[in-house]
């Protein structure tokens, strides 16, 4: 019985200190005892409020300690962190005098996990891109095969809107357009969804290209930021992401009609050659005279048939026109069969008009008109 | 001029493929009479020169967007 009231004989119940009095004096004992430190725990209860603050208890299996993380310092992290999961926190332990509380005030949060807070906050916008089905592989356009307009969203300092420049020279003369924005650092994202959004107010845009010209890991976060991502989804002409970052896939990337590894691979799988067009011109050039020539050989060898009653002069100058026509059909620039066809060629009609095809429509004696290069004469079949 | 020809080998040149791919199909038909062929040939013939000088007249044309006070867009050409 001795000792307690030993202890206690330092102070007087009248002297009594007020709870107040405790808990600041507590307070004070404690921040001057214990500066700031790193704390590693594994996260529990979890809860943030709508003021933005954040609540929670770091815990190993021994012991657990109440945070508060403030809006001021949470709104930097990509995401906040779940429940379970082992963390890093830079904090100021303190007394929270009103609930008579020993806390941290936590400052900064790692997250010992692979990818850390940026993973969790990739994952979560993810999913919920995901179940607005802007993931939907179905949702992709296809990209126009002769694209007019195409407009390029990213920095106008980097090298990625230069390189697209440069491979559109080259390979298809477009129209293009810079919708000039920043693409990293405090800001970035907000400025790339204004820069997404103003895309629907170009005319007659048909393509557009977002990206930047490579740079590290981090700055990549605009372009995982869900808002960014559901500015790309939002934008009304095919999109394509060129991020230049190969391993690292972003939400852009995820919700764009076509990913290209940089900005120049966009630039080329948004357009077509134009020497690969020349090419196509020209295999049209053949096509055409090919095609060209299967209805004249018929024809000229429906008119050889008729010929043989209409005598063999007719007959041998079809068959020079026939030679010339096969001449001619080979080289579409140096002749055109319409020339050809009008050094000898004839078609015949019966009264209305209708082509003579066939040997049975030219019974003996029938009235027919051979049309010629000048004009048409009149002719009658022999005997059969 | 630029606008036009990078505009026009996008659009223009468009429908002459498409129109000259519709005339080979045509032509290569079993049921086409010569009046015909001889027509849709002249048509190709005419779609594939133009066809190719919009290709070679193609230009690239550079340009920024800037938005002013009021929010109204403007295109304006940028060195390069």
């Amino acid at each position: 019985m001795g000792t307690p009231l030993d202890l206690f004989a330092a102070a007087s119940p009248e002297g009594a200190w007020t709870v107040a009095e405790v808990t600041r004096r507590a307070r004070a004992v404690i921040e001057a005892g214990l500066m700031p430190l790193w704390v590693k725990g594994e996260v529990s209860g979890f809860k943030a409020y709508g003021s933005g603050h954040w609540y929670f208890t770091l815990r190993d299996k021994v012991a657990q300690l109440r945070c508060v993380m403030w809006s001021r310092d949470n709104e930097r992290l990509p995401a906040p962190p779940n429940d379970g999961m082992e963390v890093f926190a830079f904090a100021f332990p303190t007394v929270w005098e009103e609930r008579g509380e020993f806390r941290l005030t936590v400052r900064h949060l790692l997250s010992t996990e692979a990818g850390g807070l940026w993973q969790v906050a990739f994952e979560k916008a993810k999913r919920s891109l995901e179940r607005d089905g802007l993931l939907d592989p179905a949702r992709k356009r296809p990209l126009p095969p002769l694209p007019r307009r195409i407009a390029v969203v990213t920095s106008p300092d980097g090298a990625a809107f230069r390189d697209i420049a440069a491979v559109l020279e080259r390979r298809w003369p477009a129209d293009l357009v810079l919708v000039p924005t920043r693409v990293q650092g405090e800001g970035a994202d907000r400025e790339l969804c204004a820069a997404l959004a103003l895309l629907s107010r170009i005319p007659r845009l048909d393509l557009a290209i977002v990206g930047r010209g490579g740079g590290s890991k981090e700055d990549l976060w605009t372009f995982n930021n869900e808002r960014v991502a559901r500015a790309v989804a939002a934008v009304p002409v095919p999109v394509v992401s060129a991020i230049g970052h190969e391993i690292d896939v972003t939400l852009c990337d995820l919700v764009a009609d076509l990913r290209a590894p940089t900005p120049s691979a966009a630039a080329v799988a948004a357009t077509p050659d134009r020497n690969e067009l020349s090419l196509k011109l020209e295999r049209f050039a053949h096509a055409l005279v090919r095609a060209l020539r299967a209805p004249t050989r018929h024809a000229g060898e429906r008119l050889e048939r008729a010929g043989d009653r209409l005598g063999a002069g007719v007959s041998r100058t079809l068959e020079r026109a026939s030679a010339r026509m096969a001449e001619g059909g080979a080289r579409l620039d140096a002749l055109s069969p319409l020339r050809v066809l009008s050094r000898g060629y004839a078609v015949a009609r019966d009264r209305s008009g209708a082509v003579l095809r066939t040997v049975a429509q030219f019974p003996a004696g029938l009235a027919f008109r051979l049309r010629v290069r000048d004009g048409e004469i009149a002719a009658r079949a022999g005997e059969q | 001029m630029a606008e036009a020809s990078g505009g026009g080998a996008g659009g223009q040149f468009a429908q002459d493929l498409e129109r000259l791919e519709q005339i080979v199909r045509r032509l290569e038909g079993e049921d086409i009479d010569l009046d015909e062929a001889l027509r849709l040939f002249e048509e190709g013939v005419e779609r594939l020169r133009a066809a190719r000088e919009r290709l070679g007249a193609a230009e690239l044309r550079v340009r920024q967007v800037l938005a002013d006070q009021a929010g109204k867009l403007r295109l304006e050409d940028l060195d390069r």
